[in-house]
């Protein structure tokens, strides 16, 4: 048995058990990433003599007998705008292509004092714009599952590490989808916590009230572990929580008798894949079999939230992206004739097209005389989305929808027409505007033998329920812990 | 044509908390360039902000010295502009619901302590920006980020102001208010309060208000005067010459007193505000409003009224002494002692103000007391020593633990009224000084006070002066 084929749970005991060190894991996974990576290109970052440098600590503590976090040793494989002190950290943006930070991530923080390995930093689209990966300056990533295929976005590089068994577990963020649909594209677990659930500060910020950071893995436990290890309250995030998090891993024990799942009609209709539909019943069926109960329910407002999300997002992005100015650090344009001209050539140079697109899309909502026939229109339907989830879940526990309409498109497919490329968002979306947990699980394959996911959605806080949910999926479907052929 | 000044004034001033509104960096002037700065307060990529609670404690204190209605739930605003010195390239504001509003200050119009109420639109909290620096050898411009998240608050008046007189009297208000709260360092050529001054103009007796122009880069309250002066003389001069004038945006140029145009209302920014969502909702309880409001000291205005009435001090005196909370407490100290109010304040805003100046320091940095002065001051009122020497007495009590009858004891200060021996010293003095005696006797009256004088010297200072008059005025008629 190959070590990278592992999930991180078992590598965690074989390490306690002595049967291999941290630097044999970091050898199995490097040399994946030796054979695959040219394949897949999911990383922009490969940070292997730190990496191994910090095996190399670990080890020693493991030697000496010391009581470790059961990451320790762990390689994971970080999104790229997640910052990482001494570790460029791109954005996947021309614009932050020499861009180093002198610090670290809460999330970063807590993981380095767990002994968790940073192997590399994943290929995104730029500014988590996107939900292909292929808004990325520095390389398209390819979907381990199909090669001609996206890996999703924005998390792709993430999701797909973690399919190709470059890492067992990743940490992704996700604004609108992306961490879900490419767990859904990549065939593997993405989890998106509860808004103020995990630290936002050192993620560098899309849409500051929707963003949130959330793990990858190919199991469940995996992404509960990962899960309970960044989660809590931050002193430097104000809008994190001090939320008292449930013991995940306990939780995922339990079964699903009497658990009350939702079905919202309005996540089925036109637009979805007929597949796609039936995949997910049918997975539905099997936990309704172990115990569950299943109810129809309706969130009419749902088809508002692709156009409330991009008028709330792109505001936010347009002032949280402004400060890429080309005055402190990366890109500046080469020639100018003053500050405005360095200014309007450095950003024009240095951002792709998707990202000038939603800039200019948020400072026109954001404009005098528009504000409040978009900005607070936009506002007061998020409120109205987010009261219809509340009442939803007065009726059930855990809602389940698909992740996403299809299964992974093919490169160029959507690029060329935005709205249809935003509408691959349009069931994860609402659970970003409304600040709730959701997650996506492996639930079978397309006729194109790609993967499906299913999205479970909790109320706020509900991460346990929703992984509880999850694993027993899990164990009803035989396990989803596969690594991606890529022979 | 007779015309009417309008005017409105925009108050920014540092606060002076420990630490800045968003980090943890020290909040202190004339650090070493970017010594002072993090992540944080420099908008690194993937930074947020935290509020420093203790910025909206100052703001609101502020609050209540103006009078204001405070808006415990309020929230944060981001002001986005593209600015060198402005590193996330937006600014952490409020806009539609600051802090403090509907408040007033009354300014003092005359020396009875007449007021007239200036409204105060609002008071909000916001950061402030780096400073660029031009240096010789860089082609470019360089940027310190000390001063990048120093907290601020703005302090908004309404049209209210109808001279550059009463302009500086509301300025002095609030920069005396804000050292009586002790949350400002006030210090202008620090940059710690700057102004920005919106003037207008209309003919006397119309009720509906001109075309207001708003003058930037007004560095002092003299300026904001000059400034006020000149922009309004501009307008009429533009009215009379049948012009209109322009909604402007100017620049004061105080060295040569002018101002220029620094945009046209058509380049006006489109700032493109809305509510920070790294930041939640400020909510500040009840119970803890009211405990800031609990804490606000006598202000400068209503010290000044009482001082006219209750002490009877002249308006001068009153004036200096408001200005600055120690010297006010100080005063009314001395005085409950017993010391006349009027000698109080001789001593306070004469000799002793001249010696922290001279030392440059502070009253709260000496050895004086309120019972020392009471004591020298009892001292020459019962005529134990002269005021001469009370000046020598103050000298060696200011920076010792010396009570002024040690001094007078050591030194031997002790005024001689003793008459016989101060005829003696009168009698020696005329005899020395035949031409003094002869010009009196042609009429020259003025001839006593040099003789008297003499008399003082002969005496090393300790003859009582009043005494040694009678006693040569006398003398001089009996020849």
């Amino acid at each position: 048995m190959e070590l990278y084929t592992l999930s991180a749970a078992e590598l965690a005991k074989l390490l306690r058990e002595g049967k291999c060190t941290a630097t044999d894991i970091l050898d199995s996974v490097f040399a994946r990433i030796d054979a695959v990576e040219n394949k897949v290109e999911a990383f922009v970052t490969i940070t292997r003599e730190e990496a191994y440098a910090k095996a190399k600590e670990i080890d020693e503590k493991f030697a000496r007998g010391e009581k470790l976090h059961p990451l320790a040793g762990i390689p994971i494989a970080i999104k790229d705008n997640i910052c990482t002190n001494g570790v460029l950290t791109t954005c996947s943006s021309k614009m932050l292509y020499n861009f180093v930070p002198p610090y670290d991530a809460t999330v970063m923080q807590k993981l380095n004092d767990c002994g968790a390995i940073l192997i590399g930093k994943a290929n995104m689209d730029e500014f988590a714009m996107g939900s292909s990966t292929e808004t990325s300056y520095f390389k398209k990533t390819k979907n381990p599952r199909g090669l001609d295929r996206v890996p999703g976005g924005s998390s792709g590089g993430s999701a797909a590490a973690v399919a190709a068994g470059m890492a067992p577990i990743s940490l992704g963020s996700d604004t609108g989808g992306s961490i879900r649909q490419p767990a859904s594209f990549c065939g593997v677990v993405g989890l998106k916590p509860t808004y103020g659930a995990v630290s936002r500060f050192g993620l560098i910020a899309f849409a500051s009230s929707l963003d949130q950071i959330g793990p990858f893995g190919r199991t469940v436990g995996d992404v509960a572990m990962l899960f309970s290890a960044i989660c809590g309250r931050d002193p430097m995030d104000a809008t994190s929580s001090k939320h008292e998090h449930a013991d995940v891993l306990a939780a995922i024990q339990g079964d699903v008798k009497g658990l009350r799942i939702g079905i919202p009609a309005e996540y089925y209709g036109d637009g979805i894949d007929a597949e796609v539909r039936e995949k997910v019943m049918a997975a539905v069926k099997q936990l309704e079999e172990a115990g569950a109960i299943v109810k129809e329910i309706s969130l009419p407002s749902t088809k508002y939230a692709l156009s409330a999300y991009y008028i709330l997002a792109s505001a936010e992005a347009s002032s949280n992206l402004a400060r890429f100015d080309g005055v402190k650090y990366g890109y500046r344009a080469k020639e100018y004739s003053d500050l405005t001209d360095m200014y309007e050539r450095t950003r024009s140079e240095g951002f792709g097209e998707e990202v000038k697109r939603r800039i200019m899309l948020g400072t026109f909502v954001l404009s005098s005389g528009y504000y409040d026939a978009y900005y607070n229109r936009a506002k007061l339907l998020q409120r109205q989305i987010a009261d219809e989830f509340a009442r939803g879940f007065e009726e059930c526990d855990v809602m389940i929808t698909p992740t996403s309409p299809s299964t992974a498109f093919q490169f160029g497919a959507n690029t060329s027409d935005p709205v249809k490329m935003y509408a691959a968002d349009v069931c994860t979306i609402n659970v970003n505007i409304a600040g709730l947990p959701g997650i996506s699980i492996p639930c079978g394959n397309g006729a194109d033998g790609l993967p499906i996911g299913l999205q479970i959605i909790g109320p706020k806080f509900s991460e346990d329920v929703l992984l509880r949910t999850a694993a027993n999926y899990e164990r009803i479907c035989g396990g989803f812990n596969t690594v991606a052929d890529l022979a | 044509m007779d015309y009417e000044i309008v005017v409105g004034l925009e108050v920014h001033a540092e606060l002076n908390t420990a630490t800045k509104i968003y980090c943890g960096c020290k909040n202190s002037f004339g650090s070493e360039v970017n010594s002072n700065c993090c992540p944080i307060c420099t908008g690194m990529p993937g930074s947020l902000p935290s509020l420093n609670e203790k910025v909206v404690d100052y703001a609101i204190r502020m609050g209540h010295a103006l009078n204001c209605t405070i808006n415990n739930v309020c929230k944060q605003d981001r002001k986005n502009y593209f600015y060198p010195d402005l590193p996330k390239a937006y600014q952490i504001s409020q806009y539609d619901v600051p802090l403090c509003e509907n408040g007033y200050l009354d300014i003092i119009m005359d020396e009875d302590g007449n007021t007239k109420r200036i409204g105060v639109t609002r008071i909000h909290i916001e950061e402030d920006a780096g400073k660029l620096l031009h240096a010789e050898r860089f082609s470019g411009s360089l940027v310190d980020m000390n001063r990048c998240g120093v907290p601020l608050v703005e302090i908004v008046s309404e049209p209210d102001i109808r001279s550059s007189k009463e302009a500086k009297s509301y300025l002095e208000g609030i920069k005396a208010i804000l050292g009586y709260l002790d949350i400002s360092d006030c210090k202008m050529q620090e940059g710690s309060i700057r102004c920005d001054v919106n003037v207008s103009v209309r003919p006397a007796g119309n009720d509906t208000f001109g075309t207001r122009v708003e003058m930037k880069n007004v560095n002092s309250f003299s300026a904001a005067e000059r400034a006020i002066d000149y922009e309004a003389q501009r307008q009429i001069a533009v009215l009379e010459k049948g012009g209109v004038v322009l909604q402007e945006t100017r620049r004061w140029d105080d060295v040569n007193g002018i101002n220029e145009v620094l945009r046209s209302k058509e380049d006006a920014q489109d700032y493109r505000y809305f509510p920070d969502p790294d930041l939640l909702t400020i909510v500040v309880d009840e119970a803890h409003v009211q405990e800031l409001k609990d804490s606000i000291p006598e202000l400068p205005v209503h010290r000044l009224q009482r001082y006219l009435r209750e002490y009877g001090l002249p308006y001068f005196d009153s004036n200096l002494l408001v200005e600055n909370l120690d010297k006010a407490a100080f005063f009314e100290k001395t005085a409950a002692l017993g010391a006349a109010p009027k000698s109080v304040t001789n001593w306070l805003l004469g000799d002793i103000t001249k010696v922290l100046n001279d030392k440059n320091c502070l009253l709260s940095d000496t050895k004086m007391t309120p019972e020392k002065l009471a004591e020298m001051i009892a001292l020459i009122d019962k005529k134990e020593i002269s005021n001469n020497a009370g000046k020598t007495v103050l000298d060696e009590i200011i920076f010792s633990d010396k009570t002024p009858a040690q001094v007078v004891e050591e030194k031997g200060l002790k005024q001689i009224s003793d008459s016989s021996f101060l005829e003696g010293i009168a009698d020696e003095v005329i005899a020395a000084n035949p031409k003094a005696v002869e010009d009196y006797k042609k009429g020259k009256t003025n001839v006593v006070g040099f003789l008297v004088g003499q008399c003082m010297r002969a005496s090393k200072g300790q003859g009582n002066p009043a005494t040694l008059k009678e006693i040569v005025e006398r003398k001089l008629v009996a020849l």
